[in-house]
């Protein structure tokens, strides 16, 4: 029998590309970024990203097991929605916080509906703005400072090491954004922030979202792997700088346009979780009016809101409308539709 | 049981308003960020669920079947009012902290559907008495849920704190809005999961319908096959009961002859 031909239903080309693949490519892109991030704030945010990995990973393991469901041996979208939350933390957080933080990401977000492919939010951002309405004082204390004889028990080096290269001399509590929106308005943004900081990351803020630069490398990274297209974080950063030209109350200041677009978790966002295969729209228009809408929100949120980040909140309420943008967005099948036979 | 207390078994525990039904959801997510609110709201609508299912039933040949609808309305805001100005004179933080939501009560769906559903085709004395199950079973879920909301959003229960969790920190986010869904939804799984009894949750077959005796989810082929099985039992009871009385006329016609005999 085991010389007979093999016949099968197409498709009879497969890719080798699978869910693991991707989520692999997608870790690897976060690595940089990562790195920069544990270099800057120290091996507190590396305790961080750790524990809020190997929680996600723990949670998904046991309430598939529990739940008898299917789904083990693993997959490992648990790894980079760990790492995502991670990366969306402050590194002065207590190590319960991820805890928390994963467990809800996995159970609640991801596997009470269905499991990978059906959560209708990003997960790991659903978590963070969890957390953050949870815990808005520990979400928001981003400041290290700078070792302090009198206070600190621990020797120097120590110190350094734990709280990271920031901590040398010192991170302000307040982030980029902060300090842009709550500057004088008679001060000039350059003043304020330093362009440079900024792209690099030796600023302060959540563990991954500080340095442009190695999260522009991971985008790369991913783009050249072809995991995702440039359409939505393009088209999300576009319509953001748009928006801020007209609601942002700075004119067409270059420097304030440009610290926006650096600043806060907007490159993150726009490259690793508003790609998200399962929360962003399948049609071409769908993804262009996710970006805008993305954009518009992002702007509104940061320039009206209370707070100066405004990128969480944007994309997961545009996860929310996915499912209408698809309905609404299905283009029309090849040879149907248009003017009839030349009418 | 008692048919009295059939009715208060009914409204608190198989057909709960807020674990089974579902209804009056508006009150139950927006008032029960703290136990007391919850106690608070929970009492105050069964306070006019009794007694507009009383006078409800009292009325009901009075009422035309066609405007019945808005007579039941105008009962209800009668005493939704009544209660609205006792609140205010005698515990004005509660209205402080219920707000619209005792106004409300008006439109909340459970003393609607109550009416409809009960008060409307039954005796008074009864429809009181569903009326005061179902107040209590809508108490008992909305305290409980404001207990637990106010445990971990706040770390108090009926703003007393609790000693050994001084070191808690509380999750703000459970007595702000998404977390009155978060709990609701944990309260109705964990009914579901230990099987507490309730009209939508029967665990075993009790009955020998395919529908397990619930008319709600009659639908379709079960339904044929519901008939099958009515009809089948009747006949059986009928075989039954035929057999019987033919045993006893023969038992009889027994003795007779035995008594003959003798």
């Amino acid at each position: 029998m085991k010389s007979m031909y093999h016949v099968s239903a197409s498709p009879h080309i497969r890719s080798s590309v699978t869910t693991a693949t991707i989520m692999r490519d997608v870790a690897i892109a976060l690595i940089p970024a990562s790195l920069l991030g544990v270099y800057q704030f120290g091996f507190n945010a590396f305790l961080v990203l750790v524990t809020s990995i190997v929680t996600c990973v723990l949670a998904e393991y046991l309430y598939k097991k529990l739940m008898k469901k299917p789904g083990l041996p693993y997959e490992s979208s648990a790894i980079v929605t760990g790492l995502l939350l991670g990366m969306n933390l402050p590194s002065t957080v207590p190590l319960w916080i991820p805890i928390i933080g994963g467990v809800f990401a996995i159970i609640i977000v991801k596997e009470l509906y269905g499991g990978l492919g059906q959560n209708f939010m990003n997960p790991a951002l659903a978590a963070r703005c969890f957390l953050l309405i949870s815990f808005a004082g520990r979400m928001t204390a981003f400041g290290v400072s700078s070792f302090n004889e009198a206070q600190s028990s621990v020797t120097k080096n120590l110190y350094t090491f734990l709280n990271g290269a920031g901590s040398l001399d010192g991170i302000s509590s307040a982030t980029p954004l902060a300090q842009i929106k709550t500057m004088e308005a008679a001060a000039s943004v350059a003043d304020v922030v330093s362009l440079k900081d900024m792209f690099l990351g030796f600023t302060g803020g959540v563990i991954g979202e500080t340095s442009i630069l190695a999260l522009l490398i991971g985008a790369a990274y991913l783009v050249f792997r072809k995991v995702i297209s440039l359409r939505i974080p393009l088209i999300y950063i576009g319509s953001f700088v748009v928006f801020l030209l007209l609601f942002g109350g700075h004119g067409f200041d270059l420097y304030y346009i440009a610290a926006e677009v650096c600043g806060g978790g907007l490159i993150l966002g726009a490259f690793f979780m508003a790609t998200d295969y399962v929360t962003s729209p399948i049609t071409k228009t769908g993804q262009v009016i996710f970006g805008v809408l993305l954009g518009l929100l992002t702007v509104l949120f940061r320039v009206f809101g209370n707070n100066a980040e405004g990128v969480s909140f944007a994309i997961i309420f545009c996860n929310l409308l996915v499912p209408l943008l698809d309905k609404y967005t299905v283009p029309v099948a090849f040879g149907k539709g248009g003017r009839k036979n030349g009418k | 049981m008692n048919k009295y207390a059939e009715r208060l078994y009914n409204g608190t525990i198989k057909e709960n308003p807020t674990f089974v039904m579902m209804l009056g959801m508006c009150p139950t997510l927006a008032v029960t960020t703290s136990a007391t609110n919850g106690l608070g709201m929970g009492l105050a609508s069964s306070a006019v669920l009794v007694l507009s299912n009383f006078l409800i039933s009292l009325l009901r040949k009075v009422i035309p079947d066609k405007v019945r609808i808005p007579a039941f309305i105008v009962i209800v805001a009668s005493f939704v009012t009544m209660i609205q100005l006792l609140i205010q004179g005698y515990l004005p933080s509660l209205n402080a902290s219920l707000g619209i939501y005792i106004p409300l009560i008006v439109v909340n769906c459970i003393i609607l559907g109550r009416a409809e559903a009960y008060a409307y085709k039954n005796t008074p004395l009864l429809s009181a008495f569903d009326g005061l199950g179902m107040g209590l079973g809508f108490t008992a879920a909305l305290t409980i849920l404001g207990a637990c909301r106010e445990l971990i959003g706040a770390g108090t229960i009926f703003d007393k704190a609790i000693p050994f969790l001084s070191n808690f920190e509380p999750m703000t986010i459970m007595i702000m809005a998404p977390g009155a869904f978060f709990m609701l939804a944990i309260l109705t799984a964990l009914q579901n999961k230990f099987k507490a009894p309730s009209a939508t949750n029967t665990g075993s077959q009790k009955s020998s319908l395919a529908c397990n005796g619930n008319c709600a989810s009659c639908i379709g082929s079960e339904c044929k096959e519901n008939h099958m099985a009515i009809e089948k039992e009747k006949e059986e009871a009928e075989a039954a009961e035929k057999e019987r009385k033919l045993k006893a006329a023969q038992e009889k016609a027994k003795m007779k002859q035995e008594g003959s005999e003798q």
